[in-house]
């Protein structure tokens, strides 16, 4: 290997002249198919891989570290940057540990609206998913139209919350805001359209013989190894284990709407695939279901807990004593109980924990972070061995890795 | 004169008002045999290791070992009781209080439905056993563990920092450790680049790349304070024209008559 010197230019992307022949090359951190910050080395022989270590901290901020400084309604907008492809799951993940730790009953309309948008960003994470994945692999006619009907999707997170990207759109005890008019409509147009534009992607991609080349029997995870690294969401079911977090622990009102978790046997990358479009299909079955939820829920969006939540706005400008609360809630935060909870919920990615230790302060004592695609990073090295260079793209694509969750 | 206090151990933020006289309340702790599968779970353990402590919160049940066990149990827990996911695994800083740092590590088993936490207590400088034969996820579970606390893992096939540069001095998310960094952290690059004998050199004024001055004159202007590249900063303002002769040239073609204003996106 060659030496790193300082203000020396040196060769960082290969290393030759090893004794076995075999060739070590860096795969990223800069590179477009490594999604993010993903420094891969990588060892060949020829172009098969025989070595794989990620290495992976290059976007870490200190999330965690940042939350034992600021109080819980401070980190809400902090945990967008996350999984920033599908930011309200974050939002809410967060969110629902510290209701789980308060104990808080939420308002059925807040939670009629957090599965709408919970769902349109399942979606708009598994549409981004495909689009940058079918990239990876030479599809760019995918790329075009996925990002089109994405846009759509984005179109009504902006027009629900302002945001496109960060959303910050569900808060400790309900959501900010009720919908806006005629966002069902817009949603439910959206909805309607879908349907026929995954046929679409379907149509371009299941019997494409290159799509099938690069993808069948290509990164086969097998259950034990799923179980053994800790896999979830899609990776999980893709190796035909059924566990979706909402339908076995369920939260909000998952228990009550009517929808299937798809399941792969195949345990190969394409067996992902379809499962991704058999999941937004899914999501659109839910939002169909939560639409007509809605319409028979009182207006309330925010718990009542006037130890923890403030006021709703016409109370905290009418009463003072309301006001008072706001002000201390703000200044001061919420001081939940001393206790610990971990809680899991299904991001697009898969299992999405927060563990919250409080110690009866205004700032979580620690607060760790779970994110799916941490432990899918690391199945890495065990999945890349025996697979060519050119499948490395394929596989990395596959496993819907975000690098704000993987570093935080 | 005397020099400010400031607590070692603890760097974090402090609430700047506390009520001398508040007592928080406790998120309720739950009596094991509530729960049959989790009673049942406990009563294995119990026959087998020694259990310090145990109680359900909030669903989920926690149960306390004994810090050498960590793999003896962890190995029970997934071939006898079923818990085959090892969801999380961290620690929890208490070297202020007791000296000691908390472990915990968060399974599932998809099998019962059902999630247990299992935590046991070391001295700070004290070693404890990788996991990550059992389960594999551990591998860079501990590795980050490592990173963050200086928990120190035995027996770990690649025992290195994950998240931090390798050369990066004390762990982060040791409550010692300040938000903003160190001294270490604030001259980590020019060390890196130059090295540490470019410190005095460089000064503390220009380490960060990203400063932004207002009386640089070279890299910046202040807008309605511009003046001539590398002069002094004045504080007089300056009327600037932003527009070019003539108008924009864009602008300029657009016929107002023919443009159409569309009802929604097609």
């Amino acid at each position: 290997m060659q030496k790193v010197n300082r203000l020396q230019p040196f060769f960082e992307n290969l290393a030759f002249e090893r004794e076995d022949d075999t060739m070590i090359i860096n795969f990223g951190p800069q590179h477009p198919s490594s999604h993010g910050q993903l420094r891969l080395i990588l060892e060949l022989d020829g172009e098969l891989v025989t070595k794989a270590v990620p290495d992976i901290g290059y976007l870490h901020r200190g999330m965690e570290k940042m939350a034992e400084n600021m109080i819980y309604n401070e980190f809400l907008p902090t945990t967008d940057r996350m999984d920033y492809i599908a930011a309200t799951s974050n939002n809410y993940g967060f969110a629902h540990a510290v209701e789980k730790l308060l104990d808080l009953e939420i308002p059925r309309r807040a939670q009629t609206i957090r599965m709408m948008l919970l769902e349109l960003n399942r979606i708009i994470s598994h549409l981004f998913w495909l689009a940058t994945h079918a990239l990876d692999v030479g599809a760019m006619t995918i790329f075009l139209y996925a990002f089109r009907e994405r846009e759509y999707a984005m179109d009504l997170m902006e027009d629900y919350c302002g945001a496109r990207l960060t959303h910050s759109a569900v808060r400790i005890g309900g959501v900010p805001l009720d919908l806006p008019q005629n966002w069902i409509t817009k949603l439910s147009k959206f909805i309607d359209k879908l349907p026929s534009d995954i046929a679409d992607y379907e149509g371009l991609l299941d019997q494409n013989r290159i799509w099938k080349m690069r993808l069948e029997g290509v990164g086969v995870i097998t259950p034990e190894m799923a179980q053994s690294w800790g896999c979830s969401g899609p990776s999980l079911r893709g190796s035909g284990i059924a566990w979706d977090i909402r339908k076995e622990e369920p939260y909000e009102l998952y228990d009550e709407v009517d929808f299937d978790v798809p399941v792969s046997t195949t345990c190969d990358s394409y067996g992902r695939y379809k499962l991704h479009m058999e999941e937004m299909r899914q999501s659109i079955r839910i939002i169909r279901q939560v639409i007509a939820m809605y319409y028979e829920t009182e207006p309330e969006i925010m718990a009542h807990a006037p130890q923890y939540i403030s006021a709703p706005k016409e109370q905290i400008m009418t009463q003072n004593y309301s006001l008072m609360q706001h002000f201390v809630l703000v200044t001061q935060g919420m001081r939940p109980p001393v206790g610990e909870v971990y809680v899991a919920t299904e991001s697009p990615k898969g299992e999405l924990g927060f563990y919250i230790n409080s110690q009866g302060g205004a700032y979580p004592y620690r607060l760790k972070l779970r994110a799916p695609s941490f432990w899918h990073t690391s199945l890495l090295q065990e999945l890349l061995p025996g697979h060519y260079l050119a499948d490395v793209v394929t596989i990395i694509g596959n496993l819907n890795i975000v690098f704000g969750e993987i570093d935080r | 004169m005397m020099r400010k206090f400031t607590q070692k151990k603890n760097a974090q933020k402090k609430p700047y008002y506390t009520d001398r006289f508040w007592v928080a309340p406790q998120v309720p702790k739950e009596e094991v045999s509530s729960d049959e599968i989790f009673a049942k779970d406990l009563e294995e353990l119990k026959s087998n290791f020694d259990i310090k402590d145990a109680y359900i919160q909030r669903g989920q049940l926690v149960v306390y070992i004994g810090a050498n066990e960590n793999v003896e149990v962890l190995t029970f827990l997934k071939h006898k009781l079923e818990y085959n996911f090892l969801s999380e695994l961290s620690a929890i800083d208490w070297l202020e209080k007791s000296g000691e740092f908390e472990i915990f590590y968060q399974l599932l088993s998809t099998s019962k439905r059902k999630r247990i936490r299992i935590k046991f207590f070391i001295k700070q400088n004290r070693e404890i056993r990788t996991v990550s034969n059992i389960y594999k996820s551990a591998d860079w579970g501990e590795r980050e563990m490592y990173d963050m606390f200086g928990v120190i893992i035995t027996g770990h096939h690649y025992m290195k920092r994950i998240l931090m540069p390798e050369d990066w001095y004390d762990h982060p998310l040791k409550k010692s450790y300040p938000l903003h960094g160190d001294e270490e952290a604030s001259w980590y690059e020019i060390d890196k680049i130059f090295g540490k004998e470019y410190r005095d050199i460089i000064g503390p004024e220009n380490r960060d790349s990203s400063r932004v001055d207002e009386n640089d004159t070279y890299n910046f202007s202040r807008i309605h304070h511009e003046v001539p590249f590398g002069e002094k900063p004045s504080s007089e303002i300056v009327e600037t024209d932003y527009q070019e002769d003539g108008g924009v040239f864009l602008v300029k073609s657009l016929k107002k008559a023919d443009s159409v204003t569309l009802k929604e996106r097609p």
